[in-house]
Order: C-alpha cells, then structure tokens, then sequence
C-alpha cells in the first residue's frame, strides 16, 4: 500500500510536482503515463526516497518513507532508476547478487542463491551471468539491472521506464512477468511507461500525470479514450480496440 | 559473490603467495652489502644486517604497496572514477602538508602524533576533492583525474612555499618522494596499521562495491550512503597519511594495480581488494629492487622507479583497453 499525500516538489526554482495525493493499495500493476517533464520519474523517487520530501508524506505499507530507517525501507520496496551501473566492471550474476543485500547484508545465503539464480532464469540473462555490465548492451544491461530489482524480493517494486532499450518480445516478456508477480504474489508494482499500449495491455490502473499535476487516474478502459488522452498529451489520439483492449495508434 | 572468496585457498592465490615469498627472499639478498646464503650460514652478523634493515624495509614495500593498492581501489570505488588515486586526487598533497603543519607547530610531536595530523589533513583535503568531483558531468570521466592533478599541485606547492620559508623543504622532499632507504627495524612499523586498514576495506568489500553504483543504488538496497562514503574516506587518508609519513609518496600503485585487477576480475571488492593488494606489494617491491641494482652499488628512489614503470603499466592500461575495444 503506497500513500501519497499533498505531495509538491522543486528542482531548484521550477515545480515539478503540485499537490500530488494518490493511494495504491496492495497488489496489481499501475503505469504512471504522461509527456517529458511531467514530474513522473520525481514522484516516484520520491515514494522510493531517493529525494528528499519537501513537502506533504509518503507512506509505503504505513511505514513513512522518510523517517523510516534505510535497512527496514529496502526489504519493503525496490526501485529501478533509469541510469544506474553503466561503467560497472561487476559480472551479471554478482550484481543481481547485490540486490539480495538488504536481506544477507553481504554473505549470500542459499535461499539468497536461489533467489539470483531465479531473476537471471526470468529476465533472461543466464546466459550473460559471468559477463562484465560494462560489456554489455543496453537492452542486456537493462534486463540485468531489472532482474536485480526483483532479486531484492521486495512486496513494492517501482520501474522507472524499465521497458527502455528492450526489444518488443523482451519488452512484452518483461510485461508479462510484472503481471505475473502482481497476480501470484499481490505485489504492488508502479511502472512509469511510455509506451502508452503495454500500460493498456498488461496494468490494472493507469495514473496520468502533465504538468505536475494528476489529470486523469483510472482503469485504462476508462482512461484511454481520444478526450482524455488530449489532455494528457495535448492533442487527441486515436484509440481503436482489439479484443476489448484499448490501442492507442499514436504513431500514425 | 563468496565462491572465490578466499584467493589464498585457489590455485591462482597459492602461485600468487609463493610469486611474493620468491621476491620477499630476493629483496632480502639483494643490497651493498653482501648477504648471501652461504654467509648466513657462518656469520651471525648477516642475521642482525635481515633483520636490522633488509626485512623492514622489505616489509614496508610490501604493506606500503599493498596499501596504496587498495587505497586507490577504493578511492576509485569512492569517485566512481578508474583514473583516480591518492598522487592524484591532493590526499597525498594533504597529508605531506598536514605532517609540515604539525613539524612547524609541534616539533616535539613523536611521529604517532604527527601521523594523525598528516591523516586529518589528508582526511579533509580529500573530502574537498570529492565534494567537487562530484559535480563535474559524469560524461566526462577525465575531468576528474586533471581537476585532481591540478587540486594536488596546488596543495604541494603551498606546502611547499611554507615549507621554503620555514626551512624545511629537506623534509618535505622525504614526504613527497617514496624511498625505501632509510627504513630500519624501529622506524616503519607504523605501516602496520595501513595492513589493518586494507583489513577494514575487505571487512566492508560489499558495500563499498555497493557505494561504486551510486548514490541512488546504494539508497535503494537501504546502505547508509554518507557514513560508507565516510569508512572509505577515512581507509584512503589513514593508508596515504602513514605511507606519506613512514617512506614518502609513491605514485601509480594506486592507480595501476586496480586497474589491472578489476580488468582481470572486476569491480567486487570481496575478489579486487585481496589482488590489488598482492599487485601493489609486487609492484613496489620489483620497483624497489630495480632501483636497488640499477645503478648498484648507488640508489635509486622508489618514487622515480615507479614513475617510470608506472607511468608505462598504464599508458599500456589505458591504449590495450581501446585496441582490445
């Protein structure tokens, strides 16, 4: 459960969010949608406390996130920023092995193994598990630094554009496990896309931010209509449907 | 993670240790005076020349370089930077003008006391460089190294200004220039603590290897960012203060012994800092050596021979990476 109160925030002197409040109760997959600049990745870091709160609280499964001590936050949520570990010289398999930290504090157990050896099977990076991440490309480099995220087995997992640099059937697999994970396990998964029909297609509720600002949240058979998507994006698109699943044909 | 944590059990560990013994040994025979095996076997006085002089200063090759070593390695994990170490980022600067402080101040200081000045002084020094290392972009990876180059030179040539004008520059060239020469049994052992150091640093392998992704990684898997940053400050500067201290600066151990380490195994400290340690040690012991027979029965400072040797490992290093791609 993440709640998100009277939440406002400023890089300086340019506001990115404005009086944010949003509940995600346990388990199922949300995308956060909405243009650049929108203040989607802010509001996530925030929830993942990797910003310091300026304003309003956050609480992740009633703990406030920025009171709470570190240790105790990284069993509960994990979080995948959009650049991390690029130079690294670590091998794929320690790496996702780090993402067992909050739970071995450094020796691996064996259910910690059992736990790597999964997330490299899943995100399909065995067979890249003795590679350096710096020899790796960035489709590969992504899907490591997800299987780590998921490694750290945590109830919340927020995804900041975790289908960057993925190919369409790495990009649908990964979609599919987050779907997986909400469904069996009641994780609660925040994602924020940009790839508007894999939030259609694989998310229980869509939350749409511009301008800092929540403008339309709901279920994307409700969201993702030609008005609402105007005001999201700032001109309408079309939206056909398949099989009852909204498809939104922003490219032509 | 842990499987190959203990090199010394492995095979490549085992040739490692006996490859450091064979030179240990060399090290020990090799000098003006004559210690051959033949005579240790009939003069008693040969004894007293090893353990006087030959095994200390033997000794403090190998702890300095194994410190240096990991002291760079850990610099690197610290700036994120591969092209960073103690000559090059002002701690080593800091801590010879830290020692010159507390020999103007506190002349009757022992060196114990002078020691923790030069460490303060590095520690502090140090902190600056990284503050400001940290926000210049990160997509140019050689800003750093040159802005610490130039931090450092300005470090030392203030020190050294003082220094002039106190009439110490003797003593502080010994600070700035490493040799090996002068250490006798009584006169090194301080570097002891630097052994412990490179201790804490693989006590800590793990996160600091965790501290090297970054802040905002290291946040996420619930490490205490700043306090890390801290043990890691304080390992460089203890380890750079003592060497400073003890024998002088020594350039580019801290620079290519990491650097060949981690291209060979990588980045993980748990494996790294066991290597770059007997890299180090190798390093400066072979470079004492050369300097030693070179020009026999005359000397040559550490500090020269591994500037020459040095430099070359890493032109190597930085033009093998790029042919290799």
């Amino acid at each position: 459960m993440i709640l998100v109160e009277n939440v406002s925030h400023a890089h300086g002197p340019n506001r990115v969010l404005h009086d944010v409040s949003l509940a995600i109760p346990r388990g199922g997959v949300t995308a956060l949608i909405g243009p650049n600049g929108a203040g989607k990745s802010t509001l996530l870091s925030l929830i993942g406390r990797l910003l310091p709160l300026q304003a309003g609280r956050i609480h992740v499964d009633g703990l406030p996130v920025d009171a709470t001590p570190g240790r105790e936050l990284a069993k509960r949520l994990a979080i995948l920023r959009q650049d991390g570990a690029v130079a690294s010289r670590l091998r794929v398999r320690e790496l996702v092995g780090f993402g067992r930290f909050p739970h071995s504090r450094g020796r691996l157990t064996a259910e910690d193994r059992a736990h790597v050896e999964r997330a490299l099977a899943a995100f399909d990076v065995m067979g890249l598990a003795d590679r350096f991440v710096d020899t790796l490309s960035g489709g590969q480099r992504q899907r490591a630094l997800i299987a780590m995220a998921f490694a750290q087995d945590t109830p919340v997992l927020l995804l900041d554009e975790p289908l960057n640099n993925l190919d369409m059937l790495h990009a649908r697999e990964l979609m599919r496990r987050l779907r997986a994970s909400a469904d069996a396990e009641a994780k609660t998964i925040v994602a924020v896309l940009h790839d508007i029909n894999h939030a259609a297609a694989y998310a229980d509720r869509i939350i749409a931010l511009r301008e800092g600002r929540v403008v339309a949240d709901g279920a994307p058979c409700d969201l993702l209509t030609p008005e609402t998507l105007s005001v999201v994006f700032g001109q309408p698109l079309r939206v056909e449907r398949i099989d009852g699943t909204p498809v939104v044909l922003h490219h032509l | 993670m842990t499987a190959l944590a203990a090199p010394r059990l492995s095979r490549p560990g085992l040739a490692a240790g006996a490859a450091l013994v064979l030179l240990a040994t060399l090290s020990l025979l090799v000098g003006v005076i004559d210690v051959s095996p033949a005579r240790l076997m009939r003069d008693p006085e040969a004894w007293e020349l090893i353990f006087a002089s030959r095994l200390p200063r033997t000794l403090a090759a190998i702890l300095a370089g194994a410190g240096l070593g990991v002291a760079g390695l850990v610099m690197q994990a610290l700036s994120r930077n591969r092209f960073v170490e103690s000559t090059t980022a002002g701690t080593d600067q800091s801590a010879a003008a830290g020692v010159l402080l507390m020999t103007i101040l506190f002349p009757a200081a022992a060196l114990p006391v002078k020691t923790l000045g030069a460490a303060a002084a590095a520690l502090a020094g140090t902190s600056v460089f990284l503050a400001i290392a940290q926000r210049l972009p990160p997509s140019q990876p050689y800003l750093v190294p040159l802005f610490g180059l130039i931090y450092g030179s300005v470090i030392g040539s203030a020190a050294l200004f003082v220094a002039w004008q106190t009439d110490l520059v003797q003593y502080f060239a010994v600070w700035t220039r490493g040799e090996f020469s002068g250490v006798l049994r009584g006169r090194y052992e301080l570097l002891w603590i630097s052994a412990v150091m490179v201790g804490v640093a693989w006590w800590a392998a793990d996160r600091l290897t965790i501290l090297s992704l970054g802040r905002d990684v290291s946040t996420g898997l619930g490490l205490d960012y700043a306090a890390m940053m801290r043990l890691g400050l304080v390992i460089v500067s203890v380890i750079s203060a003592l060497t400073v201290v003890v024998v002088g600066a020594v350039p580019f151990v801290g620079l290519v012994a990491p650097n060949l380490v981690t291209r060979l195994i990588g980045d993980d400290l748990r494996h790294a800092a066991p290597w770059t340690a007997f890299v180090g040690a190798s390093l400066t012991l072979v470079c004492d050596l050369i300097g030693r027979v070179i020009r026999f029965p005359y000397e040559i400072p550490v500090g020269v021979v591994m500037g020459v040797v040095g430099a070359l490992l890493f032109l190597w290093l930085l033009f093998g990476r790029r042919a290799r791609g």
